[in-house]
């Protein structure tokens, strides 16, 4: 087998408590922002579906001529923007409100002329649905000469903007700290390895191992820690995603890449957390 | 080869370990480095394995400038050094065959290799029939021999031995100092700190002798020992 894959695996036999806990540390860690991210992943879901139900309503003047709509039909979905415009008349908005609105089928249907006007309802690509874009398009469908009135859910929007927002910052602050405290961990393993084997160190200077060579399985050693941590939160998040599932609320687990990416998060961490304490305590080994 | 010339060594709270110390020691030579405890015989072959800094002066080994080594030319120096020392300095979880491959496996050598270089030094130092056992098991000369094989094996131009028979009774003693010589006669240069005297006195070798960190006395230059000290 390899040196340095033989020499970090010998740590493991070495201090099997130390190397469990730091595992388990990393693993808790990420299992909480795997928790985060369950939550984020899920309200992102939710947000998507939100989103794909923005849509602007532009209400016609009435007697407006069939082929003038058909025409301004065709020019809104050449709005960039724009994914699709469909032209509701006023008696499918009748019938449209008649099934929605069973409460009020009897008046309805005792109504002797219609007063529900025509419209265009608009929906845009994804990537547009905020504010800005959606004030955009409502100005500009504002200047057909035939619409009445634009209706749109402004608030609305705004208001899934910002959790939006607040969602990717809280992502980013609470995952930066969890980091930040399993770097701190891991460099406290290795600075504890690395004073454990300091005999063992000197020996290896005194017959002419570089600095790297000495360094390599140390990194070996936090990388696979931090693999593991991933690993073990990854199924810890997979536990609590089955009973939130089960008692709480239909969600959504993490996409393959996604597991990926945490596990290969871990990893990073545990390079680098051994890679920053690695170099400083070996100086004064 | 190894070439001191007007070397200071302070110590880190002050005063100074070696005081102008100025030798050369050829390719193939044996000496012998006497003086007492805190004469700065340690220190001499620190500074030769660049252990620690040269304070002033110039230190020579093997075609390196250890004066002015940078960092990351360290591991070559001693690649081309072996050193042993009083305490062994075994690996307590290794076999001697194992400690003895580690030094090849530092220095990144052929791995299909080291097995038959390893069983060449064992065998050398007289040791190829306990090649399994680990440091516990064998006697403080056996575990000398390892180190010495372990010196061995990267097939160095110098052995240093900083009191290598320090830790040694007398059979041990001579058996170890007979394995040096023989290694010395094969053509490595072996430079070893002692303040056994017996030893000295037993074969015709060179002596350079310190006291408070100047060396007062080499057999090289100055006349035979018994004139020179009082």
């Amino acid at each position: 087998m390899n040196l340095t894959v033989r020499e970090s695996l010998i740590a493991f036999r070495r201090a099997p408590l130390l190397s469990a806990l730091s595992v388990t540390t990393i693993a808790f860690s990420l299992f909480v922002v795997g928790l985060f991210g369950l939550v984020a992943v899920n309200l992102q879901n939710a947000l998507r579906g939100v989103a794909e139900r923005v849509e602007i309503v532009a209400y016609l003047l009435p007697g407006t001529p069939i082929e003038s709509i058909t025409l301004a039909e065709k020019d809104i979905e050449a709005f960039p923007e724009v994914q699709s415009a469909a032209y509701v008349s006023e008696d499918s908005a009748l019938a449209r409100a008649r099934a929605e609105l069973v409460e009020f089928r009897d008046v309805l249907q005792e109504l002797e002329r219609n007063p529900l006007p025509a419209s265009i309802e608009v929906k845009l690509k994804p990537k547009f649905r905020d504010v800005d874009h959606v004030n955009e398009v409502a100005d500009r469908l504002r200047g057909f000469g035939f619409v009445d009135d634009v209706r749109f859910g402004r608030d609305w929007v705004e208001k899934l903007d910002r959790l939006r927002g607040i969602a990717a910052a809280v992502g980013i602050v609470v995952g930066a700290a969890f980091a930040v405290v399993a770097i701190i961990i891991i460099g406290t393993t290795i600075r504890m390895a690395v004073l454990q084997r300091s005999r063992e160190i000197a020996i290896m200077r005194l017959v002419g191992a570089t600095n790297g060579f000495i360094r390599r399985p140390f990194l070996l050693q936090g990388a696979i820690k931090g693999m593991l941590g991933g690993l073990v939160a990854i199924g810890l998040s997979y536990g609590a995603y089955t009973l939130i599932n089960r008692w709480l609320i239909q969600a959504s687990f993490f996409s393959k890449e996604q597991a990926v990416a945490i596990v290969g998060f871990g990893t990073l961490i545990g390079l680098f957390g051994s890679a920053a304490s690695v170099g400083r305590h070996l100086r004064r080994v | 080869m190894i070439k001191f010339t007007n070397v200071f060594k302070a110590f880190p709270k002050g005063g100074l370990a070696l005081k102008d110390v100025s030798f050369h020691i050829a390719k193939g030579e044996f000496v012998f480095l006497t003086g007492h405890s805190g004469a700065g015989k340690s220190t001499v072959l620190k500074l030769v394995y660049a252990d620690e800094p040269v304070t002033s002066g110039e230190v020579r080994v093997s075609g390196f400038n250890v004066a002015e080594l940078r960092p990351r030319d360290v591991p070559m120096l001693r690649r081309r050094l072996g050193i042993v020392f009083q305490d062994f300095r075994l690996l307590e979880d290794r076999t001697a065959e194992e400690n003895v491959a580690f030094a090849l496996e530092v220095t990144g050598a052929r791995r299909s290799s080291i097995a038959a270089r390893v069983m060449r030094v064992l065998t050398q130092v007289g040791l190829a029939a306990k090649a399994q056992a680990y440091p516990r098991e064998l006697s403080g000369g056996e575990q000398q021999r390892v180190a010495i094989a372990r010196a061995l094996v990267n097939e160095p131009t110098v052995l240093l031995a900083d009191e290598p028979t320090g830790n040694l009774d007398e059979r041990a003693t001579r058996g170890v100092f007979q394995l040096l010589r023989d290694i010395n006669a094969s053509g490595t240069a072996v430079v070893m700190a002692t303040h056994d005297l017996d030893l000295v006195r037993q074969a015709p070798y060179r002596v350079i002798e310190l006291q408070e960190g100047a060396l007062v006395y080499d057999s090289a230059v100055d006349e035979p020992r018994e004139a020179a000290s009082p």
